[in-house]
């Protein structure tokens, strides 16, 4: 054929352009950096720490109650961001109490770190979701400590248990999560989700009207006076004595916080979950947060809901705190995989206790 | 070989052409760094995401309507019978996902309880009640379409460039020129 000796170098041509494509492809997804991590990766990751799947729960911070209730501004707030929530008047939320274990069937005295999810509704459509924990900081700074912490943590398929030597390997080459341990065992740990300090822990970029920028921490701080765990005492409470001690207490009226605004004085650290703000700072009280409703899970409305702290109104933007974008992919792919196993999933501890207790 | 066909598309459908052409290996090229990284480079490909993803629904709907009112130039007369009913299935399926894709982004954001925020202080009204389980449906559908359309864009291009560098039959000409 006169013209096969121009075509075969033609369909190799077009052979290489297509080929360059799908290496590109390769390249941004990722398939040529092994070492990248992506969303799926971290909870694979976290999936192997708690040692087991929960088809329907959360890869973090499984066991939860919902709550709902509303958000009264003062107008302080708007001194730094003109996000819809700081004007003057009420917003309904809706939130999530939660424990740090993966396992959601855990007892709740071996999860003793609390967290509440809010997801305030504002108008044309806008929210603010935020993931706020008991302890004002973090115990590590970026997403590739986080990943090698969780497997300092993975149980060990032989023995069951992590490897002995390497979580102390970890926290002796981390200062900060040192120093996040040693405030931890400092710092007494509230009774109940009703009295406890709830921190943004990240740092914000708040945006206010004059288009002055600050960046912002922020803490819900309980009206309910505060009262220490009794550390001797914990080993025989019940398994979900914080859960059921919350949807008691709540039968008894409201509980409320006052959400505490922090802007950073010049010199803070504000792209570090670890480091704390020490020293005077100016503190905006920019209104109360009212939760009258508690429910589980399974009556509530929080499951359906994933509480990623970079959903945010104008007026606030991310800061360049590196665990946000982490946090943020990580808590998308655990809701997908959620999602999907929806239909599997087993009724919640808190649930679970409420039937056998009707049904002796 | 016949004559090459000379008969160009309209311009309307050039520019809208290329310019989705553009658009939507763009946007292909973010979902795939999307779910790749857990960087900084996340929210930032996540922010171009939704408004590219928009206009090219918008853009779709638009060439829709430039198709149906221009006339399309006809294939090459000596074209085998399967390679006719290949290039038109393939058409109509590129069309189904330069809505469908999008779309499905929409309503699966909608029934995972997600605001679509197409841009700070834009957000677009669900299309689906919020529903978990029809999000978990969508989510997986969203991402294997999008790798259909990846594959079937590769097609395209593999077969346009086959009209114009080997069969040189005016096809590839009748869309750049």
């Amino acid at each position: 054929m006169p013209t096969s000796n121009r075509t075969l170098p033609r369909l190799a041509l077009i052979g290489a352009i297509l080929g360059l494509i799908v290496l590109l492809f390769a390249w941004v997804g990722g398939y040529l950096t092994p070492s990248r991590i992506s969303s799926d990766g971290l909870v694979d990751t976290l999936e192997r720490a708690t040692g087991k799947v929960y088809p329907g729960y959360r890869r973090a911070h499984s066991k939860g109650v919902c709550v709902s209730g509303h958000f009264t501004s003062t107008g302080a707030g708007l001194a730094l961001s003109h996000a819809s929530l700081f004007a003057a008047g009420d917003t309904a939320v809706i939130g999530r109490f939660s424990t740090n274990a993966g396992n959601p069937m855990a007892p709740d005295n071996a999860a003793l770190f609390h967290a509440l999810g809010l997801r305030f509704v504002l108008p044309h459509g806008e929210e603010w979701r935020m993931a706020i924990d008991h302890t004002p900081i973090f115990i590590v700074s970026n997403p590739r400590d986080f990943v090698d912490l969780q497997v300092a943590n993975t149980p060990d398929p032989a023995t069951g248990k992590p490897d002995p030597a390497r979580l102390p390997a970890f926290v002796a080459s981390h200062p900060e999560t040192q120093r996040f341990l040693g405030l931890v065992k400092s710092t007494p740990v509230p009774s109940s989700f009703a009295n406890g300090t709830y921190y943004s822990i990240h740092a914000f970029r708040f945006t206010n009207a004059q288009r002055e920028t600050h960046l912002v921490r922020w803490q819900f701080e309980p009206q309910t006076p505060f009262a220490a765990l009794d550390p001797a005492a914990m080993a025989s409470l019940p398994p979900n004595f914080l859960f059921d001690e919350l949807l008691t207490r709540m039968k008894g009226g409201p509980l409320q916080w006052h959400l505490i605004l922090i802007a950073a004085n010049p010199g803070d650290t504000t792209d570090n979950a670890t480091v704390q703000w020490t020293g005077e700072h100016q503190r905006i009280d920019a209104g109360t947060l009212v939760l009258d409703q508690a429910s589980t899970e399974a009556t509530g409305a929080c499951l359906g809901y994933n509480y990623d702290p970079t959903i945010l109104p104008a007026g606030v933007a991310i800061s360049d705190d590196p665990l946000l974008p982490a946090r943020s992919a990580a808590y998308a792919e655990s809701f997908t995989r959620r999602s999907i196993e929806i239909k599997d999933r087993a009724p919640d501890a808190i649930t679970q206790e409420q039937q056998q207790g009707a049904t002796p | 070989m016949n004559e090459p066909i000379s008969e160009r598309f309209a311009l309307p459908a050039r520019v809208l052409h290329w310019l989705m052409a553009l658009l939507i290996l763009a946007m292909l090229l973010i979902g795939a760094g999307m779910v790749s990284t857990v960087s900084a480079r996340y929210p930032q490909l996540l922010s171009w995401h939704r408004p590219i993803g928009l206009a090219i629904l918008v853009l779709a709907l638009l060439r829709i309507i430039v198709r149906l009112t221009h006339r399309t130039p006809p294939l090459p007369s000596d074209l085998p019978a399967l390679q006719v009913a290949v290039a038109k299935g393939s058409h109509y399926v590129l069309y189904l996902l330069m809505i469908g894709v999008p779309l499905i982004g929409w309503a699966m954001q909608s029934a995972g309880g997600y605001p679509v925020t197409v841009w700070t202080g834009f957000v677009l009204f669900p299309i689906l009640p919020h529903d978990v389980a029809v999000y978990g449906w969508l989510r997986q559908a969203h991402g294997l379409l999008a790798y259909a359309f990846l594959l079937i864009i590769l097609g395209h291009l593999g077969a346009a460039l086959f009209h114009g560098l080997v069969r040189r039959d005016g096809v590839f000409r009748s869309m750049t020129g």
